[in-house]
């Protein structure tokens, strides 16, 4: 094996790599700093909200997973479905979104929230009340807009880096 | 090579197994090697172990639904399998996209593009024994299209952007800026490969003139994508059979006349450039208006049959579906770009030592997921 150009090219290799000793960290200490996901992040758990939906099923239509299982009982006296149930298998869904895009009523949102892990695979099965919006579940961005424009702007690294050139 | 294996000792062929779970088979793939020494005699690639029947699961699912099942094909670049699928369903109802999703999904594909080859680039050396280093560049790249991926769509991994009939939302108002500076970053970044390693002499010495394709065996295998290109092949769909916009920009096919993995890492490299080229001109010329056609969510395409194909970031990705007027595809095939682009690893491998095979192997640039499906 020949070395023809006597290491010309590792030491412009090493060039490159030593002004990356001098470099700016941008590593992020996760638990303690963390850096705004998307505005419209498909996070861990649906939120549902009661007041808007009809019970009309299409998201569980839509659901390529088949997660989503509603029950719904006709109310004769006031004339309208009433939804008994609403019931997402978590560990089932993809986070795929198509519900919240498909939902004609804007009933559905994606959770803006993460880190969601379960202890027990029962607690992965949620109905009802426990898929209502709550501080600690917001709601996320997709598919509604104005919601979006409510939530903190997203960390770009790209535009990390600009502001600590300017810094510098 | 012939004369000092006789004056050694006398060896016999022995099988060895490589895989299916091991760090430099990109997933688990499995090669049962025969070996005379340390030189590879032949191979047999075993593979299946990620098979989740995903073509017959299309048949079970609505044709929107089928769409986020396709990020998990190829999930290095799942915009791609996206565009690939919804081209061939458009092409299937005759439904046409309007002008501002088309040029986001140009925007897209090649961001894509250029992700899938940040990671192509990284694992080939990283293959090649470079550990972590280069990897940790190529990432770094792949990190901040990704931002701009999870922008749009909310994922950072399974995008399930585009829809039939155009792309799912709007970009939202902060990605064109974005973008514009992403774009004169990669520029600079890209430099900074060149100069880590374009001349690095221990990647000549490991990958000039190894595991070469002729162009012959290539055209014959079926290749195409970078690996076509390396060997001499001027073959790219965007060019050869245009689809969605492509030929309004102004962009080159790059080549290489050897074939051997210093010219894919190569081709690679310009193709980075080559899609930062047509994203500079797309970004300025995105116009105002819809995002999506008027598409029902459940669409029922008529009775027939429709192929697309798209230059994904491996190569040649084509969708067949075949309709019955209903709400799910009668039958869908996907033609896989990695499984097809391996059928000529054996060629490539045969009389090379382990270490070049597992070189070799990395600069296919495969995922398994898209091989076994």
């Amino acid at each position: 094996m020949k070395f023809e150009r006597y290491g010309i090219g590792i030491i412009k290799g090493m060039a490159v790599t030593i002004k990356h000793l001098l470099r700016h960290p941008t590593v992020t200490q996760f638990p303690d700093q963390r850096l705004n996901i998307s505005r419209r992040s498909r996070g861990n758990e649906l939120i549902w909200s009661r007041e808007k939906c009809t019970g009309c099923a299409t998201c569980a239509k839509t659901c390529p997973q088949g997660a989503i299982e509603i029950v719904t009982s006709t109310n004769m006296a006031e004339n309208k479905y009433e939804v008994e149930t609403y019931r997402v298998d978590t560990g089932y869904c993809i986070q795929c979104g198509l519900c919240v895009e498909a939902c004609p009523y804007d009933a559905l949102f994606m959770g803006y929230s993460y880190e969601r892990a379960k202890y027990r695979r029962a607690e992965l099965v949620q109905s009802n009340d426990e898929l209502l919006e709550s501080p600690s579940r917001p709601a996320s961005g997709y598919f509604h807009p104005e919601i979006a424009e409510t939530l903190p702007k997203q960390t770009l690294l790209v535009e990390k880096i600009v502001e600590k050139r300017k810094k510098k | 090579m012939t004369t000092t294996r006789e004056l050694t000792l006398k060896t016999e062929p022995f099988v060895l197994n490589i895989g299916p779970v091991h760090p430099s088979t990109h997933g688990v793939y499995r090669m049962r090697c025969t070996l005379d020494g340390e030189v590879v005699v032949d191979i047999e690639p075993v593979f299946g172990y990620l098979h989740r029947g995903i073509e017959k699961l299309a048949e079970e699912r609505t044709y929107t639904g089928f769409i986020p099942l396709t990020d998990r094909l190829d999930y290095i670049s799942p915009m791609s399998n996206n565009l690939g699928y919804c081209m061939a369903v458009e092409k299937l109802a005759g439904i046409k996209v309007p002008e501002r999703a088309e040029y986001i999904r140009v925007i897209m594909a090649e961001l894509q593009r250029l992700a899938n080859h940040c990671i192509a680039v990284g694992s080939m050396l990283n293959d090649a024994g470079a550990y972590f280093t280069p990897f940790m560049y190529t990432f770094r790249e792949r990190e901040r299209i990704v931002d701009l991926f999870d922008m749009v769509c909310g994922q950072r991994l399974t995008y399930n952007y585009m829809r039939i009939g155009g792309v799912s939302q709007d970009i939202p108002g902060e990605f064109l800026p974005a973008l514009h500076k992403l774009v004169d970053r990669l520029t600079i970044f890209i430099e900074e490969y060149e100069n880590l390693l374009k001349l690095n002499e221990i990647l000549l010495a490991r990958a000039k003139g190894v595991g070469i394709l002729e162009k012959d065996t290539a055209i014959n295998c079926g290749i195409s994508g970078p690996v076509a290109r390396a060997s001499g092949i001027k073959w790219d769909i965007r060019r050869n059979d245009p689809y969605s916009i492509y030929d309004r920009f102004e962009f080159d096919i790059p080549t290489c006349e050897n074939g051997d993995c210093y010219d894919r890492y190569r081709v690679r490299i310009e193709e980075m450039r080559q899609s930062l080229r047509i994203l500079q001109q797309a970004m300025k010329q995105v116009p105002k208006g819809p995002v999506k056609a008027d598409v029902p969510h459940l669409i029922r395409p008529p009775a027939g049959e429709a192929y697309a194909h798209i230059e994904a970031p491996k190569g040649e990705l084509g969708y067949y579906i075949v309709s019955d007027n209903s709400i799910a595809p009668y039958r869908c095939h996907i033609r896989p770009t990695s499984l097809i682009n391996l059928a000529a690893l054996r060629q490539m491998v045969k009389g090379w030592k382990v270490a070049d095979l597992i070189i070799i192997f990395g600069s296919i640039d495969i995922t398994m997921g898209e091989v076994d499906r």
